[in-house]
């Protein structure tokens, strides 16, 4: 299959692995922000075939993982209004909050549909105006611009039953979070592709001037991911910290300005709350004052999300920030398993935990 | 003559002639009755009305008896529909076993409000598709619900077939040494409801692979006889769950190797874009064999010969038993544990 087959090939990957472990002098950390990412190298073994030369740890790009619990209550709770359809992604509704996630609000009475795209829960609201349909707004800059789009089209097509339950988040600022952690160590990033496809990488220049890691934009196939780790190690080889993308089929300097627009015409950056990481400063998007009445929290006249420690033993702040393996935390594979998750890490498709669970290796007797 | 005035005064205020299913042809009377002669019973080519039971002379073989429930939405689907589904499930189940299936009955559950002319083409299906498979429905029974209450129809068939001897002795059978055969190319039934009931815009859209498994079982038993272990349909949960129903069966490992399980290029972008494993997605003319190993290679060339097997592959064998129940090697090589789904696939967010 294009663009997918020549991306697997399992002799030029074999190549790759030699020659990044030829360059190793050392064993370094290398961070991948993405969960897809963490996905990636696990299905394919690339975490394990380089073990020995480098340490990757798991970033805190798995935007299931990162919203917190107040925010998952709110979205149930609406969901239990009898005239209100809440509307989510599929990912999101395994994810517990504080007493139970989407899924089960649904098999309770609650009003829940997955959808595939906001545009799909515009078009629900306007062949159902007898219902408040409620968008569950999740995600990093991948999902952003297309939750922009719902409004604007919420808009043009005058819904007056439209609204979103906003947790957009930057992954920048999130980045920038990890590297002012006291035990920090991580040494590179590879940064997560489809981000960049839509904001680019020019930014991330300053962050590699100020923290002097390399940042290395990175796709999700197996050889991508070869060639971003490569690319990571040379540049710590020679002490020489740069930005550089490794994914051109899919990423430009500038990313997409179209997108890029559209974010900043429905959003202004705020400061957000991280499920397991707390407040990190500028890390998140809300609605503009000039869009306010397609939020959902003032239609419904909601308090903002009360912020919740997991009060669970799951320790998903210590993983999303790279201090973790997800195999170092004492439930891991015991008490939390993917039916019997403590956390949203072993719960999401994206996560580090499931990721962990789903690839672990054979045991053989 | 004129009508009497208590017809007038029917509080079931429904014409028998009806452009929908109302709670009244569930009710037992007339319109009930009509809606049997004048729809089910002739769209399914029954010359006579079913028997409340059904008299049976089975050729003095061993039966097989298998009953199965039918709930899918959307009710027609690219590759097959609800009715054609019915026939098809429980049939692959009767094969599967070692039994040519002979009689059915079918259960019509009715959401009030269904259009007759819906009914008609899930009829007109199950007619065509029992056709198909020689089979006969000779009972059946229909009930109507409230609107809202069911989506729109369900179906249930039970089905007696008459096994062909000797019968595969099934899964608990297997042998260290055994090769995993697939039937087909595998996930095409879930991914094409899944793309169906949310109106996703493939081009092209994924079909299901819905058909009748018994050519390809005959075709190998004439081949290689005995020395098929074990059979079955990979329907929810697709192989994946066959492989561990297998594995906790004969209490050994289940080995395949990812690059020799083949997946259509348009269930295999489905998936990527949507972040799916297709090794759990449905299969419904899809079936998993464990065979001899001596007889792995002409079980395949055999299978190759009959239209519904042509893509059939071998993708693994059995192995002494391990801790982990199934092991898959993937694309790179790395071997990995292969978890049984758990719940039904959701989609990632980007």
């Amino acid at each position: 299959m294009k663009y997918l087959d020549e991306y697997r090939d399992r002799d030029q990957a074999h190549q790759w692995i030699t020659r990044i472990q030829r360059l190793a002098s050392r064993r370094w950390v290398l961070m991948e922000v993405c969960g897809g990412q963490t996905h990636s190298l696990l299905k394919y073994g690339i975490e394990s075939a380089l073990k020995d030369d480098i340490e990757l740890v798991h970033g805190p790009g798995c935007p299931v993982c990162v919203t917190p619990i107040g925010v998952l209550d709110q979205a149930q709770e609406l969901a239990r209004q009898p005239d209100i359809t809440l509307c989510s992604f599929g990912d999101m509704l395994r994810v517990p909050g504080s007493t139970s996630s989407l899924l089960q609000t649904r098999a309770q009475g609650g009003t829940v549909k997955m959808v595939y795209s906001p545009l799909e829960a515009v078009s629900f609201a306007e062949q159902h105006p007898e219902r408040q349909v409620v968008f569950f707004a999740v995600g990093f800059e991948t999902t952003t611009p297309a939750t922009a789009l719902a409004v604007l089209q919420a808009h043009q097509l005058c819904l007056k039953n439209f609204s979103l339950l906003v947790h957009h988040v930057r992954v920048q600022p999130a980045m920038e979070a990890i590297m002012q952690l006291p035990e920090v160590r991580v040494q590179a990033f590879l940064a997560a592709g489809h981000v960049c496809t839509v904001m680019g990488y020019d930014t991330y220049a300053s962050f590699v001037e100020k923290y002097q890691v390399p940042v290395v934009v990175t796709g999700f196939e197996p050889l991508d991911l070869l060639a971003g780790i490569h690319e990571c190690i040379r540049q710590l080889e020679s002490g020489n910290a740069q930005t550089s993308n490794q994914y051109p089929r899919s990423v430009r300097l500038e990313g997409n300005l179209s997108a890029r627009q559209l974010i900043d015409q429905v959003y202004e950056v705020n400061d957000q709350e991280w499920r397991g990481l707390g407040e990190i400063p500028e890390s998140g998007y809300r609605l503009r004052a000039k869009w306010e009445q397609f939020n959902a929290g003032k239609r419904f006249g909601m308090m903002p999300a009360k912020v919740q420690n997991d009060a669970s033993l799951c320790q998903a702040g210590e993983v999303l920030s790279g201090q973790m393996r997800p195999t170092e935390c004492p439930s891991f594979g015991k008490a939390c398993t993917p039916e019997t998750p403590m956390g949203a890490p072993m719960v999401s498709s994206e996560g580090a935990c499931a990721a962990y669970y789903r690839y672990r290796l054979p045991i053989i007797t | 003559m004129a009508h009497p005035a208590w017809l007038l005064n029917c509080p079931v205020s429904v014409s028998a002639q009806s452009d929908c299913v109302t709670l009244a042809h569930g009710e037992g009377g007339r319109l009930m009755r009509r809606l049997l002669d004048q729809i089910v019973h002739p769209s399914l080519g029954c010359t006579l009305p079913f028997a409340d039971a059904a008299i049976l002379q089975p050729a003095g073989n061993r039966l097989a008896f298998s009953t199965d429930s039918y709930v899918v939405s959307p009710i027609f689907f690219p590759g097959g529909d609800i009715g054609s589904l019915a026939v098809y499930g429980t049939c692959n189940d009767l094969a599967v076993s070692g039994a040519i299936p002979r009689w059915l009955s079918l259960s019509l559950i009715l959401e009030e409000g269904l259009p007759i002319a819906v009914l008609e083409k899930v009829l007109h299906s199950i007619a065509q598709t029992t056709a198909e498979c020689q089979v006969q429905i000779i009972t059946g029974d229909t009930k109507v619900v409230p609107h809202g209450e069911a989506d729109g129809i369900f179906l249930n068939t039970t089905g007696i077939g008459e096994l062909m001897e000797p019968v595969p002795p099934g899964a608990e059978s297997l042998q260290e040494g055994d090769v995993l055969i697939t039937s087909g190319h595998i996930g095409r039934h879930g991914i094409a409801i899944l793309a169906a009931r949310e109106q996703l815009d493939f081009h092209p859209a994924p079909s299901s692979d819905g058909a009748l498994l018994l050519p390809a079982i005959s075709a190998l038993r004439t081949g290689i006889g005995s020395e098929v272990r074990a059979m079955r349909d990979a329907t929810r949960g697709g192989i994946t769950a066959v492989l561990h129903e297998w594995a906790i069966a004969s209490q050994k490992t289940l080995f395949v190797d990812e690059s020799c399980i083949p997946i259509d290029a348009v269930t295999r972008s489905a998936c990527e874009l949507l972040g799916l494993e297709p090794l759990h997605l449905a299969c419904e003319g899809t079936m998993l064999m464990a065979v001899s190993a001596q007889h792995a290679e002409e079980a395949v060339s055999i299978l190759r010969k009959v239209e519904i097997s042509r893509h059939a592959a071998i993708i693994g064998r059995v192995e002494s038993r391990a801790v982990t129940p199934v092991i898959i090697r993937r694309t790179l090589g790395r071997e990995q544990s292969l978890d049984e789904p758990s719940g039904s696939p959701l989609p990632r967010i980007c």
